[in-house]
């Protein structure tokens, strides 16, 4: 953003408490002297009349987007503007799967850089993020899938991701639960990412928010955008619920609301709002030790820290923007559950839910700028938005920085669909029903 | 669970339909605007509200239906041929109200 002018010195920024540092010797004195030296890990602020940056939505991306133009890029003139209680939307919806296991090198490479910042998340945040590489383990069911996960795996190999085959008694060995001789399904073998794994997902917005708060950012919660001015091709702040906010440039990460906020801007977006649910058991004694996606059908699972059964299926397929999903899916989930891992039958969902999510055209994100200059979107994540948050927020922060993309997601532009630059991982074009 | 009232089979449940997208978009002439064509392909004014939407009834009478919906309650207060469209000339069908 080197060419916008600040128009006006920020105010004097207000009282800012800090959580101090978390370590194993903060724990014990505080448990030696009643935990009452804690305090609060971000300051709820209000919202100022102007800031350089304004991110509406404080969910994973927002979060990470202010936290890395703070920290990387020197920039703290910046709000995250978020209409409810912070992280509460898809950040808190999803199952918590990081993997960098895709098709095309673009992706590959995008996602890679995501898990090398998964990676050091926790120190670079000091905050327990509980990430937990455990593995995702893919299935296959026929020789042709085998053909297409062996040459996925060689492709991640070329880009220097790690990637293994296993033989069907090394997947037994691993998840003993799996069916391997179903009769209709029989498992022939497995793609495993010894590096995926799962992360504390709350933790994630929590993390992020302490960094930028304590950086110097404003976190405004109950702070709903219901317009966006703009004057002569470019934007000039945000009509809120706690009034007008100025800003040089305006940031998007609103996914699942991207069109309703884009529109507020006068722009239509390649985008369709679905619902993708998810479920959770009661808490079982360790079970699965891996993240298990099931070939011949469109499932993942992994067992939390708590001992819940995580897992999830496809979209229900229709614009929605319920945050709650409906009962054929459901039944379509629970089928794949009980063909894939027979001992499931038996147990107690404890909770189902839904998220609703930006749908693109291609089924890959959005990080760009618009039409409408100083206005930059951060969208069009799918079901794959959660794994992304690091890179999303690098790469978002690096737009916003420098006027120019990060060259690991410059192939995510919107123009590439006019241009006929689709990044369509699964080759099913601009259907997001199919996706 | 969304129930469909098809104009031709009556009352179904959804897992008999097949959703075909935006029956808002619409194709632009041959000789229209690359432009034109771009937001014909990827362009989707995604509501959150009402929206004009195909379904499919591959479990019944496999005739293609325009459905007018509301996304965020699911409620459907007008399904018709595809030719027609939610207006005076071709009234709304009677359909039974359902809770959200």
């Amino acid at each position: 953003m080197p060419s916008t002018p600040r128009s006006s010195a920020p105010a004097s920024p207000p009282e800012r408490t800090s959580s101090g540092r978390y370590s194993l010797w903060r724990l014990l004195r505080e448990g030696l002297t009643g935990q009452r030296g804690w305090s609060p890990a971000w300051t709820k602020a209000a919202p100022r009349a102007r800031y350089r940056v304004v991110v509406v939505g404080g969910g994973g991306h927002g979060l990470a987007t202010a936290y890395y133009l703070a920290t990387v890029h020197g920039i703290t003139d910046v709000a995250v503007l978020e209409r409810g209680p912070l992280g509460l939307g898809n950040v808190a919806r999803n199952t918590t799967i990081i993997r960098s296991n895709y098709f095309l090198p673009d992706n590959v490479r995008f996602y890679e850089f995501s898990l090398k910042l998964w990676e050091g998340l926790e120190r670079t945040l000091n905050f327990n993020a509980m990430v937990s590489q455990r593995g995702t383990l893919n299935l296959f069911h026929t020789e042709a899938q085998r053909d297409l996960f062996t040459r996925r795996a060689n492709l991640m190999r070329l880009e220097g991701v790690d990637a293994e085959a296993l033989s069907c008694e090394a997947v037994k060995e691993l998840v003993p639960l799996v069916d391997l001789d179903n009769g209709r399904y029989p498992v022939l073998g497995g793609f495993l990412q010894p590096r995926g794994g799962t992360v504390r997902h709350d933790a994630v917005a929590w993390g992020y928010a302490r960094g930028a708060s304590e950086a110097g950012v404003d976190i405004v919660e109950h702070c709903a955008v219901t317009g966006i001015r703009h004057a002569g091709g470019r934007v000039t702040g945000v009509e809120t619920a706690r009034g007008f906010i100025g800003a040089d440039v305006v940031c998007l990460a609103v996914a699942g609301y991207s069109s309703e906020l884009a529109r507020l801007a006068g722009l239509e977006l390649p985008i369709e709002t679905h619902v993708l649910q998810a479920f959770v058991t009661e808490g079982l004694k360790p079970v699965l030790d891996v993240v298990l996606t099931y070939g011949a059908g469109h499932f993942y699972i992994s067992q939390s820290d708590k001992g819940g059964l995580v897992f999830g299926g496809a979209i229900d397929g229709y614009n929605t923007y319920g945050q709650r999903g409906t009962l054929p899916m459901v039944e379509e989930v629970a089928a794949a559950a009980v063909t894939l891992l027979p001992a499931l039958a038996r147990v107690k969902v404890l909770r189902q839910w839904g998220g609703v999510m930006d749908m693109s055209m291609d089924g890959s994100p959005i990080i760009s700028k618009t039409p409408l200059e100083g206005l930059i979107l951060n969208g069009g994540w799918c079901y794959g938005g959660f794994k992304a948050i690091p890179a999303g927020g690098f790469t978002t922060a690096h737009l916003i920085a420098h006027g120019t993309p990060h060259p690991v997601a410059a192939h995510f532009d919107l123009g590439r669909f006019a241009a006929g630059r689709t990044v369509d991982e699964r080759g099913v074009g601009p259907y997001p029903y199919l996706h | 669970m969304l129930r469909i009232p098809c104009p031709w089979c009556g009352t179904r449940d959804e897992v008999e339909f097949h959703y075909r997208g935006d029956a808002s978009v619409s194709r632009p002439a041959a000789e229209g605007t690359p432009e034109e064509f771009t937001r014909y392909v990827y362009g989707r004014e995604n509501p959150l509200g009402w929206h004009l939407e195909w379904w499919l009834h591959v479990g019944g009478c496999r005739r293609l239906l325009k459905v007018e919906r509301h996304t965020l309650s699911h409620e459907i207060r007008w399904v018709g041929a595809p030719d027609q469209h939610p207006s005076a000339e071709s009234p709304p069908q009677p359909v039974p109200q359902r809770a959200p």
